[in-house]
């Protein structure tokens, strides 16, 4: 852009953001050239990343979760079921990723998401990932397991998006993983039927016979943690961490989930051709 | 897990292809792909008027419907909907028809294994069918990772819920076999090196991944050749 004296400040600027709706891939190229783009990252940086656990204090286990603009807020409902004839001791754990209308000026009542169902999966396998021969997902869910073949925990996992700005599945995971970290399992004990119920924290005292059957309040553990970023590719451009704008002009998408020694946990591209790529799984 | 598969193929074998194009005569296009036991049943309606509320009138629109064997449409069918999307759009010439939808419908009708590739193929010969403009067609390839740390191609559906992690990669059909022998000179990498979509599951080391890569690309030469004979 060619710079302006002072009194055209106010022009210049208009011409800036028509520009940017108008021509928007000119207006990125633009910056590209530069190895910049419009907020003025590098292409390398990621946005601004803030978390805060237990933002719902009713949950067993929140947090909240932002990366630049995205936001999302998960939370976990624990529960207690008997589990199935045949794993007799494992939890199960339900994921759910909703996108209300507050997230997104294309997201309406009536018209749900289409990215949303997409990424519901994408964050259940990711953290469910069990198989038969070999465990490899971030929670055994023989941890959930309270008395075997009788009782185990059901943990219901809820994500709210609440502002949709881009890089939807990274913010999705990390308020996941550590809504997970700041989970307390509620107490239980063993009421009259035989049946394990949830108490409260303050004790009542008087009645007879329930004995906790988990006196302490553990936490979960977390054997890797998975971590994951997302790109874009544009021509031989990387750039890490797109918000909304940049990802609805650029076609390819890349979604690298890294655990926490390093193996891939996911590589998901859905898009055009990449030429160079080993440069982008690194 | 031996390196001897459960039907008695090697490592890098695939099941037995078979492809027919123009089965259903309603259709604009259509297909049926098999890969062993696994057949998809895919149809093209298009290019029709209009776009969809969203998307940009000044291309053309790629829609799909997967409709599974058995039981009602969840969330895993959209997952399958979006990721054919995107990669049919990224193969299909959409400036040339602006202001359109082409409808892809995709029918399961039996699944052993390797669904997704099964269904990529598919969608792209019926596109041929249809003569929907496309830059080049896609192959595609599901690579699976068994506790031995070698790859196995093409796996049966007994052998994808054994193993640990799997990856579902689409390359673009390669040139070779169009170009004469002799005037590939390469300054800068190929197309046909390129990946167009990788949907993997499961947790493998990284260099596992790139050797998936390098495996799957490998045949999908061999993919190609089954496509262009069977046009």
């Amino acid at each position: 852009m060619s710079p302006m004296n002072g009194s055209g400040d106010l022009s210049s600027e208009m011409e800036v953001d028509a520009f940017r709706h108008l021509f928007p891939l000119r207006f990125h190229e633009r910056h590209l050239l530069e190895s910049i783009r419009p907020d003025g990252r590098p292409l390398g940086r990621a946005r601004d990343t803030t978390l805060a656990l237990g933002a719902v204090a009713s949950a067993d286990g929140s947090a909240l979760a932002k990366i630049g603009c995205t936001t999302m807020l998960a939370a976990i409902k624990m529960e207690v079921m008997t589990p199935t004839v045949e794993s007799p001791d494992e939890g199960c754990i339900a994921v759910e990723f909703h996108m209300p209308p507050i997230c997104s000026p294309i997201v309406r009542p009536g018209r749900p998401a289409e990215v949303a169902p997409v990424v519901s999966k994408q964050l259940s396998d990711t953290i469910l990932r069990q198989v038969v021969v070999t465990f490899s997902g971030m929670i055994d869910l023989k941890d959930l397991s309270l008395v075997s073949g009788k009782a185990a925990w059901m943990a219901y996992l809820d994500i709210y998006c609440l502002d949709a700005d881009g890089a939807l599945f990274d913010t999705a995971l990390l308020s996941a993983v550590a809504a997970f970290c700041h989970l307390k399992f509620p107490m239980v004990s063993l009421n009259d039927d035989g049946r394990l119920v949830v108490v409260s924290g303050e004790s009542k005292g008087g009645k007879s016979g329930k004995e906790a059957v988990n006196k302490e309040q553990r936490k979960l553990n977390l054997i890797s943690i998975p971590f994951s970023l997302t790109c874009t590719l544009h021509k031989n451009y990387i750039l890490a961490d797109p918000t909304a704008e940049e990802e609805s002009i650029m076609e390819t998408l890349v979604t690298v989930v890294l655990d926490s020694s390093l193996r891939l946990v996911s590589f998901y591209k859905p898009g055009g051709p990449v030429l160079a790529f080993t440069s982008a799984v690194m | 897990m031996e390196v001897d598969r459960a039907d008695g193929r090697t490592r890098n074998q695939l099941r037995p292809l078979a492809c027919t194009r123009g089965t259903l005569n309603r259709a604009h296009g259509s297909a049926t792909w098999s890969q062993g036991e696994t057949k998809v049943l895919a149809a093209v309606f298009g290019p029709k008027a209009g776009t969809k509320k969203n998307e940009n009138p000044e291309k053309a629109c790629i829609e799909v419907i997967w409709k599974p064997k058995t039981g009602q449409i969840g969330k895993p069918e959209k997952e399958y909907e979006m990721i054919l999307k995107t990669t049919l759009q990224s193969i299909c010439l959409l400036t040339v028809n602006p202001n359109t939808t082409t409808s892809i419908i995709v029918q399961v009708v039996n699944d052993d294994g390797a669904l997704l590739p099964c269904a990529i193929n598919a969608a792209c010969a019926a596109l041929v069918d249809a003569g929907i403009p496309l830059k080049h067609l896609a192959v595609a390839i599901c690579c699976c990772l068994p506790d031995g740390g070698y790859v196995i191609l093409d796996p049966c559906k007994l052998e994808e819920q054994r193993t640990k992690a799997f990856a579902y990669l689409v390359f673009p059909n390669s040139l070779a076999s169009v170009r004469r022998k002799g005037s590939l000179q390469v300054e800068v990498e190929p197309v046909e090196h390129g990946i167009i979509t990788s949907v993997t599951r499961g947790v493998m080391p990284v260099e596992d991944y790139l050797r998936c890569l390098e495996r799957g690309r490998a045949v999908s030469a061999k993919l190609s050749e089954f496509l262009r004979r069977s046009m």
